[in-house]
C-alpha cells in the first residue's frame, strides 16, 4: 500500500461580494454595532516618520471606478519593522501597520493616512525599497489581489528593489509607483490601481 | 522544533480563477496578466496581530449583538463552529474570524441592498471572534435566507455566511463563504461554481452537527477552515528577513 500524504487543502476563496462592509466596516454599510471598528488607525499616534496621505481609485476593464472595493494595508514602520512577533525589532506603542480602506460609494475614491514605511530587509539579505502591501477584495474578485505600493521619491531604492526587479517588463514596474503631489503642507501620494487593460497593475501571487 | 518557514504555495487550481464568465462581474474585474510569483519575504510572512481587547465577548453572538433589549431576530437559530487549521492540520490559535450575512429573509443591513425582503430590526448581520488556543471558534446566529441577485435574470444565492480569516501572515489572508448542507441552490449558483473542483465546493459546505446542537434550542453546523501551511525550515538556516 502506498504512503499517503495527509496535508489538508486550503479552504477555497469566494468573492467578498458587494456587502463586504457589513462584516469588515459596518459603519460604511450604514450602522453602528461594535465598540470599535478595526483598521481605522494604521500607524497610531506614537509612530515616528513622515506622516503621509495615500489616495487613489480602483479602475475596472471598462475604465470605470470600482465603487465597492475594500483594501487592506500592511506595512512596516519607519525603521522597516513589522508589528509581528516573528520580525526582529520593536515598533512604537500603538503601531499596528494594518488598516482597512473603503471607497466613496459615489466616486470610487479612497484614501488613508499613515506614516511612510522604511526599507525592509528582504530575502537573502537584499534590502527592499519602502513599500506598502495591499490586498484588494470586491464583488467580482474571486480571490483577493495582492500588490505593492512603492514611492516615486525613492527612485534609487526602487531601482535596486528585488521584487521590482522580478518584473520582467520594465514598463509594468511603474504601475507600482505612487506619484507624489503634496498639498497644503501634506505629503500626498496617488496610487491608481488598474484591474485590466493597458497599464494593468502588477499583482503578485504571494 | 524546527522554525516555521515560508508558506506552501497557494494551489490556484483549487481556488476559483479570476475570470469566470458565468459570474458576470468578474469579467471586467479579473486581471488579464498572470500574477507574478513572489517568494515570501518578511512582508508576506508577517501580518496583523489582534487581541481580545480589540473585540467584545458579545461580538460572536449575532442573536444578541444588535437586538433591542429583550428582543431577538427572527429565524432558525443556529450555531456555526469549527476549527481554523493550517494545511499541516495544526490549529491556528488567536486569529481573528469575522462573519457577515443576510437575515433570515435574505436581506442585508446595507444601504446598497434594495431587496424587497424586510430588514430585521433586531439583526445586524455581522460578528467576530478570536480562535482559542486550539484554533476553535464559534458563532451563534440565525440561518441566512436565499436572495436574488442580478447575474442571470433568475439567479439566487444559496443561504451563505461570508467569512474573513487572517492567520499569522499576510499571505494567509482569506475571505470565503460558508454554505449549508442540503441546499439545492448550491449547485445552481454561478459564484459557487467559480470553483472548478467539486471537492473544493464540498469543503465550503457546513455539515449539520446534531451532537453540537442544543436540544429544544439551537441547531449546529460544523465548519472547519484551512489556511495555508508553512514549511519547517529543517535545512534552512539563512536569515531571510523572517
Ligand atoms: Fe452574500
Amino acid at each position: 500500500m502506498p504512503q499517503e500524504l495527509d496535508y489538508l487543502k486550503e479552504t477555497p476563496s469566494q468573492t467578498a461580494g458587494p456587502y463586504v462592509h457589513i462584516g469588515l466596516a459596518p459603519g460604511a454599510a450604514g450602522f453602528d454595532i461594535y465598540r470599535q471598528e478595526l483598521g481605522h488607525d494604521i500607524a497610531g499616534p506614537n509612530a515616528a516618520g513622515d506622516r503621509i496621505r495615500v489616495e487613489g481609485i480602483v479602475i475596472d476593464g471598462t475604465g470605470s471606478p470600482v465603487k465597492d472595493v475594500l483594501l487592506e494595508v500592511w506595512q512596516a514602520n519607519a525603521a522597516g519593522i513589522y508589528a509581528h512577533p516573528e520580525h526582529p525589532g520593536e515598533v512604537e506603542d500603538g503601531f499596528r501597520g494594518w488598516g482597512r480602506v473603503i471607497t466613496d460609494f459615489e466616486t470610487g475614491e479612497w484614501a488613508f493616512e499613515t506614516i511612510k514605511p522604511g526599507p525592509v530587509m528582504g530575502r537573502d539579505g537584499r534590502m527592499m525599497a519602502p513599500h506598502i502591501n495591499l490586498w484588494i477584495v470586491a464583488r467580482g474578485i474571486n480571490l483577493g489581489l495582492n500588490t505593492r505600493l512603492y514611492f516615486e521619491d525613492e527612485a534609487d531604492a526602487n531601482a535596486r528593489d528585488p521584487v521590482m526587479n522580478l518584473i520582467e517588463w520594465e514598463r509594468r514596474r511603474k504601475t507600482l509607483i505612487a506619484t507624489r503631489s503634496d498639498s497644503g503642507g501634506q505629503q500626498v501620494y496617488r496610487f491608481d490601481i488598474r484591474l485590466q487593460g493597458e497599464d494593468e497593475t502588477v499583482f503578485f501571487d504571494i | 522544533m524546527p522554525k516555521p518557514g515560508k508558506f506552501y504555495q497557494r494551489d490556484r487550481e483549487w481556488h476559483p480563477p479570476a475570470l469566470t464568465r458565468d459570474y458576470k462581474t468578474s469579467v471586467t474585474r479579473a486581471p488579464q496578466y498572470s500574477p507574478i510569483s513572489l517568494e515570501n519575504s518578511a512582508s508576506e510572512l508577517t501580518g496583523p496581530v489582534f487581541g481580545q481587547n480589540d473585540i467584545d465577548p458579545i461580538d460572536n453572538d449575532l442573536i444578541r449583538n444588535y437586538a433591542q433589549p429583550g428582543e431577538m431576530p427572527i429565524g432558525e437559530r443556529i450555531i456555526v463552529h469549527g476549527k481554523v487549521l493550517d494545511e499541516n492540520a495544526r490549529p491556528v490559535p488567536n486569529t481573528l474570524v469575522e462573519v457577515w450575512q443576510a437575515n433570515a429573509g435574505g436581506r442585508y443591513r446595507h444601504k446598497k441592498d434594495t431587496y424587497i425582503a424586510p430588514i430585521d430590526p433586531n439583526f445586524g448581520g455581522c460578528g467576530r471572534t478570536m480562535t482559542d488556543d486550539d484554533g476553535y471558534y464559534y458563532f451563534r446566529t440565525v440561518k441566512p435566507g436565499a436572495y436574488p441577485w442580478r447575474n442571470w435574470i433568475n439567479s439566487w444565492r444559496p443561504g451563505h455566511i461570508h467569512i474573513s480569516v487572517f492567520g499569522t501572515g499576510f499571505a494567509q489572508r482569506l475571505i470565503t463563504q460558508l454554505y449549508f448542507e442540503g441546499d439545492p441552490l448550491i449547485a445552481k449558483c454561478p459564484i459557487v461554481n467559480t470553483i472548478p473542483d467539486p471537492r473544493a465546493i464540498e469543503q465550503l459546505t457546513a455539515r449539520l452537527d446534531l451532537n453540537a446542537s442544543i436540544p429544544l434550542d439551537t441547531i449546529a453546523y460544523k465548519f472547519d477552515i484551512v489556511l495555508r501551511g508553512r514549511r519547517s525550515t529543517l535545512f534552512e538556516n539563512r536569515l531571510e528577513g523572517n
